[in-house]
């Protein structure tokens, strides 16, 4: 009788864990939607962006320069046409190279032969160095190569597209 | 593992007095519908109570889109409204609630008046709750304008001028309240929006400290 007792919930317990029960169901979803909103960027998938026209593939030097172009953005309920930059140049296989000037380490923005050596990439807030390619040189601070635009060529026209990590070293 | 967590802090800071100080009393059976079911009209002040939580937090979650920038504010808010999830919900619930939060406490307000829970020795708690009722149509009315669209614009022009007939000081308050003497724009609403999101929150909660811990000390009052 009395072993039978201690199995089985008391009238308090009971109580005790309906209401925690229908109290937490309550309150979670009085706060779920709130959750929901607050981390909406985490849900947002992230827009692929369109090419735009920067340079034409015959002013392309191996010699990198220095292009500005500008891209539509919406940033939440804000448009704004947002600056780029980009590095660009042909490789000794002929290969058309655009690359991101934000450094990979702190992303500072790195700037070409301005530090002590020649033919590199240059960053001036913890001496970051990329060689030519704008592969970063082991021993100074960037963990990664520059990241590169992805790009598309149209009757002699250089179109860029978002940068991307390119991954080795 | 919970147990044994708070038992490690009991152990220390001696916390069980606190909460029990706050979470166990009787409920007198006067004022329980289990007993009486006319008592529900004594709910009232815990739902102005549940729903001003609903509405603090769901306007701590509107803040992480809204902008108080006439340029702004009602594109931010048609954003959060159409493009972010749940947005639609949230501003849903401080929307309703808003309204749900006065008839609740004019409820609470009607039941006080009419059992005569007001008399001595609780007068200054009925003051508060005054003053409390007060804060809230400041909240309303400051919140309105918010979404900076025409029934908010005109709402508020209406709003300040009745401030303005006040006698003598009435253009000073309007002023005030505007932050311009003639225009209704961009000063109106960074001022309603600091009013409404600091200052008269923090006059609400203070307020409401009093409120509750006055009910406390003097206990409900008795049956009719």
């Amino acid at each position: 009788m009395s072993e039978k007792k201690n199995n089985q919930v008391s009238r308090r317990q009971f109580l005790n864990y309906t209401l925690t029960g229908v109290g937490g169901f309550m309150g979670a979803a009085m706060i779920a939607p709130m959750v929901g909103m607050a981390v909406d960027p985490l849900l947002k998938a992230d827009s692929s962006g369109d090419f735009i026209y920067v340079m034409d593939v015959d002013e392309i030097t191996e010699e990198p320069q220095r292009k500005s172009f500008s891209i539509e953005q919406q940033d939440g309920w804000y448009e704004s046409e947002a600056e780029r930059t980009a590095w660009i140049f042909r490789d000794e296989n002929g290969d058309i190279l655009a690359l991101s000037p934000i450094c990979t380490h702190l992303g500072c923005v790195v700037d070409w032969e301005t530090g002590n050596q020649d033919n590199e990439f240059f960053c001036p807030c913890h001496n970051g160095r990329y060689d030519s390619k704008g592969v970063n040189i082991p021993g100074t601070p960037p963990t990664e190569p520059l990241h590169a635009y992805e790009y598309r060529v149209e009757d002699g026209r250089l179109y860029l597209g978002r940068a991307n990590p390119r991954g080795g070293a | 593992m919970l147990q044994k967590l708070y038992d490690w802090v009991d152990e220390r800071l001696d916390i069980t007095p606190i909460w029990r100080d706050i979470a166990d009393h009787e409920v007198p059976e006067h004022v329980n519908p289990a007993h009486h079911f006319s008592a529900f009209v004594y709910c009232f002040g815990g739902l102005t109570f549940f729903v001003t939580v609903i509405q603090v937090l769901s306007g701590m979650f509107l803040t992480m889109y809204y902008v108080p920038d006439i340029e702004n504010a009602w594109n931010s808010v048609e954003y959060l409204q159409s493009q972010v999830a749940h947005g639609q919900i949230v501003r849903g619930m401080h929307h309703w609630g808003a309204s749900v939060v006065i008839v609740m406490i004019f409820l609470h307000t009607l039941r006080v008046f009419f059992q005569g829970a007001y008399k001595k020795p609780r007068e200054l708690n009925w003051v508060v709750g005054v003053l409390l009722f007060f804060v809230m149509l400041g909240l309303g009315f400051t919140g309105y304008l918010l979404p900076w669209d025409n029934k908010a614009f005109f709402a508020t022009q209406v709003g300040l001028e009745i401030a303005e007939s006040v006698p003598v000081i009435g253009t000073d308050i309007k002023t005030l309240l505007a932050g311009d003497p003639e225009i209704v724009g961009a000063q109106t609403l960074t001022r309603f929006f600091a009013i409404h999101v600091f200052f008269l929150p923090a006059a609400l909660f203070g307020l409401m400290a009093l409120h509750f811990i006055m009910i406390r000390r003097q206990g409900i009052s008795g049956p009719l």
